[in-house]
């Protein structure tokens, strides 16, 4: 019985955040009678769909002990160069793929800032904040990019009844999702960012990791800076501040732990969800969006107040261990 | 002091059942056990870290109740933790008065009463410190003595030290077993916990052994042998502590020329030869684990030459060394072995992801049945393979790290102090692993600062001293003796 009981623990424990997700999602239905409607819910994952795709550049970045905190800025200044190379190109492709390059670009920055100068990634990326910021702001003068025409397609544009924001955002959960279960690189962010020293003990390239989540993490920057100045319809060196908060509160709340070397895609898409959820129900009750945000704080405390109380119970010590629950695991 | 009929649970486990121990004035008490027995559960109720389920603390007769640390304190009780609790970047006299500072009537910290009685204790202690240094300037066997002041400034009658010698050089526990003298005969009783038999019979006026949360024996020291206390811990007749084989030995595998790190060691040379367990000897800053990380990658060498079968290798990181079959077990376990929050099976399949991912997908079927597979080998005491590997003992995380480097098949094994703070059993079964692996026609360094155990277990022990080889002895030459005058210096032989 006392087995039985144990396997129904590590259940919950594992798939905790999913239980949150539902139980959220039915007390939403209940709670407004326009919640479950196709149109709310495609409404809900298309505006969560672009601080989905930050937010899993910056799980594999918290995953491997590391940081960006210049996402937001970043996005600016890809979104508004690529607006820009459209208008005179006339191409999409190019836009999106110098897009992509900006913000590749930038987190190559803060890769040699993080991994060659040993500056500390909170204070590196914080300083490609203020300059990809004022970038930005540099080459549009401060003055909002408009006429967007065709460019609109990326956030407002859609394939049959699914919009493409959330066509991208589901692509990209499935790399993501790839690229941390099925790829070696995945494999070793947990051992860097759960012991960094350990890792490059058991003969892991620390460098080369850290430089390839830096640049996953430029791909992603890029392609949000393409969804977000779409869908907004222009082109704003000032837009999307903050939003790498945006992105870290989903992962977090969906179970990264901020020490590094936990987190799981699914979990940080299930917080995205959570919060998704969270500002949709508020909206449709018509709560005040000052209250709004001191609800959203109170659920980030909690989110992590339960992940540590968790945690520190599967970090207790197993002081006696039968040798038949070993036999067992091994059948 | 003494303590009776004290039981303690933990959810699942209990942890101690009906314990009687008692500690005579002015006398080392020494307390065995492996890993889990139960003594840092007695010693954390006696300080007052634990409340016992049941059972009674007297303090000369008198019964008392402990809630916690400050309060054992205040019954003249002081615990010096095995790890170290200082604050690095504090300096000395704050450290020393760490949470009693002295102050006047307005809540204003007395410094000059501080330094004062800092400076005191450092002139007593014979400690060429300035009281405003920093903590992380001192060596680890200073900062103990340290600690041992600060336990005896609160003029403690009774003195828990839990594993003080884990840390410190042999010359370092002369002078920790000199302390100890002074303070017994002060009338200061000891409770000393280790797990190195020969310091134990040093020094200890009674033992008492602790196996599965209750007292197996108590007994004078003197009544008593090391094969017994052993015996007595793990619960079976220890046939052989070091279960030595002879294994006929091939050609050298591992030949270093010449190799340089300035201003770390130099002119290292040496070879190990298939089936061969060639021991490394030394006092701790000797260089012996510098020339070991740089061997395997860790640390960038200047100068000289490694040759694995052979053929001259240029290892610049640790997948070089990897790949030419050299791997190496760190010292530190906490900080280059193991990824705490992560799976015991994470933490072993962790260099050897090749073979658990490939065509582009990983394979967890075949991960959990090999690792499942060298954990049976080894011997790993798990409560599943997703268990965190910190939840374990030392000494299954050991052999956990074991297993990670037994997957990449390796031909050399370095091994920096494999038994480091773990229980007698593991200890032996570590042993006997390295005996296994040299059958298997495999190489195996030990770097080791238990003399006892290099003796058992090696077929040659090279000495270092001052980043340089001093000496290398083969099997018959073998002698606690020889191998210190050689660590010290004061011998040196061509090599």
């Amino acid at each position: 019985m006392s087995k039985g009981k144990f396997k129904n623990s590590k259940f919950v424990e594992k798939y905790s955040i999913f239980i949150v997700l539902l139980a959220m999602f039915i007390l939403c239905a209940v709670m407004n009678e326009n919640f479950l409607s196709v149109n709310n819910l495609t409404n809900v994952a298309r505006q969560l769909s672009v601080g989905t795709i930050i937010a899993y550049g910056e799980m594999l970045l918290v995953i491997a002990g590391l940081i960006d905190l210049s996402v937001g800025s970043v996005l600016a200044l890809s979104g508004v160069l690529s607006i820009a190379c459209y208008q005179s190109t006339g191409s999409l492709v190019l836009a999106l793929v110098l897009a992509v390059v900006i913000g590749v670009l930038c987190n190559l920055v803060n890769a040699v800032l993080v991994t060659h100068f040993d500056v500390p990634a909170f204070i590196a990326t914080l300083a490609m904040q203020t300059m990809a910021r004022g970038a930005a702001l540099l080459y549009t003068k401060g003055q909002n990019l408009l006429q967007l025409k065709d460019f609109t397609i990326f956030g407002q544009g859609s394939v049959g009844p699914i919009p493409m924001p959330i066509i991208f955002m589901v692509v990209i959960t499935i790399i993501t999702w790839y690229i941390m279960n099925h790829t070696r690189y995945g494999r070793s962010l947990y051992a860097i960012g759960g012991n960094e020293g350990a890792a490059i003990a058991s003969g892991i390239n620390v460098k080369k990791n850290k430089y390839i989540t830096y640049i996953i993490n430029g791909v992603f920057a890029g392609i949000a800076g393409v969804l977000f100045m779409s869908r907004v319809n222009a082109g704003l060196p000032n837009g999307a501040v903050g939003y790498e908060m945006e992105g870290l509160t989903a992962t977090i709340v969906g179970g990264t732990s901020f020490s590094g070397g936990v987190g799981t895609t699914m979990g940080t898409l299930a917080g995205a969800f959570i919060i998704g959820f969270l500002n949709n129900i508020m909206n449709l009750t018509g709560v005040d969006s000052y209250v709004q945000q001191i609800v959203k704080g109170a659920i980030i405390a909690f989110a992590v107040v339960l992940d540590i109380r968790s945690k520190n119970k599967k970090t207790r010590k197993v002081i006696l261990v039968a040798d038949d629950t070993k036999k067992e695991e091994a059948k | 002091m003494r303590v009776s009929g004290i039981n303690k649970s933990f959810p699942g486990v209990k942890a101690l059942d009906n314990i009687d121990f008692a500690v005579r004035k002015g006398t080392v008490h020494a307390l065995c056990g492996e890993n889990g027995a139960g003594k840092s559960t007695l010693m954390k109720i006696i300080n007052g870290l634990y409340k016992p389920d049941s059972g009674q603390i007297f303090i000369d007769e008198k019964p008392v109740e402990i809630k916690n640390p400050i309060q054992a304190q205040s019954y003249g009780i002081a615990m010096i933790a095995q790890e170290l609790n200082y604050v690095p970047e504090m300096s000395i006299e704050e450290n020393l008065f760490l949470g009693r500072l002295p102050v006047n009537k307005l809540g204003k910290i007395d410094w000059k009463k501080v330094r004062k009685e800092t400076v005191k204790f450092l002139e007593q202690e014979k400690l060429p410190y300035d009281p405003e240094q920093k903590l992380k300037t001192l060596t680890v066997s200073d900062i103990q003595m340290l600690e041992i002041i600060k336990a005896i400034s609160n003029n403690a009658d009774i003195v828990i030290m839990d594993e003080p010698t884990s840390a410190i050089t042999n010359r370092e526990v002369e002078v920790l077993f000199e302390k100890i003298a002074e303070l017994k005969s002060r009338g200061v009783s000891i409770i000393y916990i280790s797990h190195k038999m020969e310091e134990v019979f040093r020094i200890a006026d009674d033992i008492t052994v602790l196996r599965d949360g209750t007292v197996v024996e108590t007994h004078p020291a003197s009544d008593i042998d090391l094969d017994t206390v052993i015996a007595l811990m793990v619960g079976r007749k220890m046939e052989n502590v070091y279960p030595k084989e002879e294994v006929p030995v091939g050609d050298p595998i591992l030949e270093i020329k010449d190799l340089e790190s300035r201003g770390v060691f130099k002119d290292i040379n040496f070879y190990a030869k298939k089936g061969e367990i060639v021991g490394f000897a030394g006092l701790m800053g000797a260089g012996r684990t510098e020339t070991m990380r740089a061997i395997f990658g860790l640390d960038p060498y200047d100068g000289g030459e490694i040759k694995v079968h052979g053929k001259p290798v240029h290892i610049k990181k640790v997948r070089d060394s990897i790949n030419n079959k050299v791997v190496m077990l760190s010292e530190d376990r906490r900080r280059y072995g193991i990824v705490p929050i992560r799976s015991v099976m994470e933490n072993a399949s962790i260099s050897s992801l090749d073979k658990f991912i490939y065509g582009g997908r990983s394979h967890p079927r075949e991960e959990k049945k090999l690792v499942g597979e060298y954990f049976d080998k080894m011997n790993v005491k798990t409560p599943s393979l997703e268990t965190a590997i910190q939840a374990l003992s030392g000494g299954n995380q050991q052999k956990v790290l074991l297993a990670k480097w037994m997957l990449r098949d390796p031909d050399v094994l370095i091994l920096d102090e494999p038994t480091r703070g773990i229980d007698v059993g593991a200890k032996f079964e570590i042993y006997r692993l390295m005996t296994e692996l040299v059958k298997e026609g495999k190489t195996v360094i030990m770097v080791s600062s238990e003399l006892p155990e290099l003796i058992g277990m090696c077929d040659r022990i090279y000495v270092m001293n001052k980043g340089m080889i001093t000496g290398c002895l083969n099997r018959d030459e073998f002698s606690q003796e020889t191998i210190m005058r050689f660590a010290t210096g004061t011998e040196k032989a061509e090599v």
